[in-house]
């Protein structure tokens, strides 16, 4: 994959797919909410061997400015052969639970986000009719717990939302994939308490880039995130329910 | 130019311009022209006129900055003792986003790879700077091997990129697992100090990030009495955010590697003499639990880089890492077994020189082939004692330290000896001087093995050698003070904000 557009730049994960493409001497363009983080990661990229680096300062919850991006990118790269969108935001899920903006917001920026970007972007991929697009989703939408259920609701609806745009964009010879990781260690989870689950971001990203040239539909990273929620899924929900997940 | 500033790029005069929906403070901050130009909303680009509209972006500030958190057993140090009960991290990530010192109430200590042995990366009941997230490169100037990069970029990721490019690093240690602000806070060195001195004689310049809020580009020529005391502070001095380095030319990933066995000491000053003439990289390892007439006996390393282009056939990449899953029982490791080993590594030598090609990682980094080594020791963990004494007394002092190791039978496989070179180290507290340096590692068993290590303290002291304290766990501060005298000027460019658990042993501070 030659030329490569990350939506979320400076997230851990997306940093980690971006050394992976700049190994292979990918052009990359970034997009990201800090120009002064973005810039760095831009000059990290550059040193380990990207073609070239290019990057966009947007705030990403605003939707208005999303044809940007496509237009950002095309400008800089020509044509896009890959796309990873992996920008988000952990909810505390008490807060949520009290305050209607706050969880409205989290939806905002973990599935409205996307999906507008997404809209923007699919467009543009069926006509080239070749490529790849990446979305960052999480095993935490897979099912809803009281735990965490904004986020997985956020997470479940867009994995929905990639589950059909997968079969649209197909026929065109688009590839979509679907990434779910697990627990990660990266800022995002910093206020949590590490336990062997937790996987690093290093990990995650070099699975990504690995599934994108691959041409995956669904990963779950690391892999034995797919058979936990496989047992998970198969409860039925008037037992789910009763356990403290 | 200092590190992470480049022409043209210049967030300078950020103007909180006022609150956006939904929720948030914004920045407006200019930025260089390789940025996407982006749009103002109309009314607050009144609020700003008078500034190119073209180079001027929103930034929404982050909302939760990162949390201060109980550290978890990540943050040990490499030896395993002491071990801390309390102590909370704070993740360091961006250069851009210092901490809040307002809200740090307790004393703070960068911490990196976790690879220093004692208690010189511990700061109990204090808190960590994690700077492990600071692993971004900011430039190569593949024309004169200047690489700048974050505080938190490991020597292996280092390595990775430039080795490929023709450059290696000019002073490298027995891990590739040390971060650069690790290698700088304590002026590591190599089996080339004969030749390139210490880390620290490499580092162009620094930057800085002190409590008061202040960032710092230290070099030799400016702010060097600080830039003196950050290269092999401790980490006592700020926040090390970002170096740049002058790295050495090189033809292949390969070496040119001679084994040496030797029978006893005297063997190994000849040997040793006539190689740092003719060799980049002398080391020897020392067989610590022989006495007697075989006190002393070893092998001699030595080596130099393959310059031409690699003969066909041979392997430019290290071996396949291996790992210790978890701690080793105690039974393993006794005099007996660790006796049979050195006794079986002596005797597998050649008796004759030979020469080979070997890739880097083998010679240099024997002991990262084996993932989490540290554990052989087992849970109590061990400590590694190592000084250096000065030439003319050196001989003396080392065979006398040799002697005592053996005499207490408490010593382990791991024994390495090398002449430091001439070339002096740029830190105050640097630990490489010219001398003999010694490193010997003992399975912590407890209070006989802290009273060897005071047992030999008092060689060294006598001899007036030094103690390195990167590796240290339990020297006394009387014996600190002797070892390093221009800790009174030290204390001068200390952060009032920053010590660590090795810091408040070594003078009795209290916070």
């Amino acid at each position: 994959m030659e030329n490569v557009l990350i939506v979320g730049a400076t997230s851990a994960i997306a940093q980690e797919t971006a050394k992976c493409f700049a190994r292979s001497g990918a052009a990359l363009f970034l997009v990201g909410r800090s120009p002064d983080k973005l810039q760095a990661v831009a000059d990290d990229l550059s040193v380990r061997g990207a073609s070239k680096v290019g990057s966009l300062a947007v705030d990403l919850t605003q939707t208005t400015r999303h044809p940007e991006i496509l237009q950002g990118a095309r400008a800089f790269l020509g044509r896009i052969d890959g796309v990873l969108i992996a920008h988000g935001t952990l909810p505390a899920q008490e807060r949520a639970e009290r305050d209607r903006e706050y969880a409205a917001d989290a939806l905002e920026v973990n599935l409205v986000s996307p999906v507008s970007i997404l809209t923007v972007l699919s467009s543009y991929f069926y006509e080239q009719g070749t490529g790849c697009i990446a979305v960052i989703t999480s095993v935490a939408g897979d099912r809803g717990r009281r735990s965490n259920y904004v986020y997985g609701a956020a997470k479940g609806g867009l994995a929905r939302f990639l589950e059909g745009l997968r079969a649209r964009l197909a026929p065109a010879g688009v590839r979509v994939l679907t990434v779910k990781p697990g627990l990660v260690d990266t800022p995002m989870t910093a206020h949590l308490p590490k336990n062997l689950l937790f996987a690093s971001a290093e990990r995650v990203g070099k699975r990504i880039h690995r599934a994108m040239l691959r041409g995956q539909a669904v990963v779950y990273i690391p892999w034995y995130w797919r058979w936990i929620m496989l047992v998970l899924r198969s409860i039925p929900e008037p037992f789910f329910r009763r356990l403290p997940l | 130019m200092p590190p992470g500033h480049r022409p043209g790029y210049d967030p300078f005069g950020a103007v909180t311009v006022g609150t956006y929906a939904p929720s948030g403070t914004y920045r407006c901050v200019r930025f260089a022209t390789n940025f996407w130009d982006s749009t103002l909303p109309g009314s607050w680009r009144r609020e700003i006129e008078g500034m190119p509209a073209h180079s001027l972006s929103l930034v929404r500030e982050d909302a939760t900055p990162m949390p201060v958190v109980p550290a978890g057993p990540r943050y040990q140090s490499w030896g395993r003792y002491p071990r801390v009960a309390r102590q909370d991290v704070l993740q360091i990530v961006w250069r851009c986003d210092v901490p809040r010192w307002d809200t740090l109430d307790r004393s703070v200590l960068p911490f990196g790879q976790g690879r220093s042995y004692g208690d010189s990366c511990l700061n109990e009941g204090g808190v960590l700077l994690d700077a492990s997230g600071l692993r971004r490169f900011i430039s190569f100037d593949h024309d004169h091997g200047i690489l700048a990069c974050e505080a938190g970029v490991t020597l292996a990721e280092i390595l990775a990129v430039t080795l490929p490019r023709g450059w290696i690093l000019p002073v490298i240690p027995g891990t590739k697992f040390v971060s650069v602000g690790g290698a700088i806070a304590n002026d590591i060195h190599g089996k080339n100090h004969h030749r390139a001195g210490s880390f620290g004689c490499h580092v162009r310049n620094l930057e800085l990030l002190r409590s008061s809020g202040e960032r710092m580009t230290c070099s030799p020529e400016s702010h060097s009495d600080l830039f003196a005391a950050t290269v092999g502070g401790l980490g006592l001095t700020g926040l090390i955010l970002s170096a740049e380095l002058q790295l050495a030319r090189v033809g292949t990933a390969l070496l040119e590697v001679e084994r040496i066995r030797f029978g006893q000491l005297n063997e190994f000053f000849e040997i040793s003499e006539e190689s740092d003439a003719t060799c980049e990289h002398t080391v020897a390892w020392i067989d610590c639990l022989a006495g007697g007439r075989k006190l002393g006996r070893g092998v001699f390393h030595r080596a130099n880089h393959v310059q031409q282009t690699v003969p066909a056939g041979v392997r430019t990449r290290g071996t396949v890492a291996l790992s210790v899953p978890f701690y080793a029982p105690r039974v393993l490791l006794n005099r007996y077994t660790m006796k049979a080993f050195n006794t079986c590594y002596y005797g597998g030598q050649f008796t004759t020189t030979r020469k080979r090609l070997t890739p880097y990682e083998r010679f240099f980094f024997p002991l990262d082939s084996v993932r989490n080594w540290n554990r052989v020791y087992g849970r109590p963990g061990f400590l590694q004692y190592q000084c250096v004494v000065p030439p003319r007394v050196g001989r003396d002092a080392i065979r006398e330290i040799l002697e005592r190791t053996a005499r207490a039978g408490r010593g382990s496989f791991l024994a390495v000896l090398k002449q430091f070179g001439q070339r002096a180290s740029p830190g105050l507290l640097s630990f490489p001087r010219p001398g003999l340096t010694l490193a010997l590692d003992f399975p912590f068993q407890g209070r006989p093995t802290l009273a060897l290590c005071d047992d030999l303290d008092a060689v060294v002291a006598q001899a007036g050698g030094a103690v390195y304290p990167a590796k240290d766990a339990r020297m006394s501060p009387e014996h600190f003070a002797r070892y390093y005298p221009t800790c009174d000027d030290f204390l001068k460019h200390m952060d009032p904000r920053f010590s660590s658990s090795f810091w408040r042993r070594v003078t009795g501070a209290t916070d």
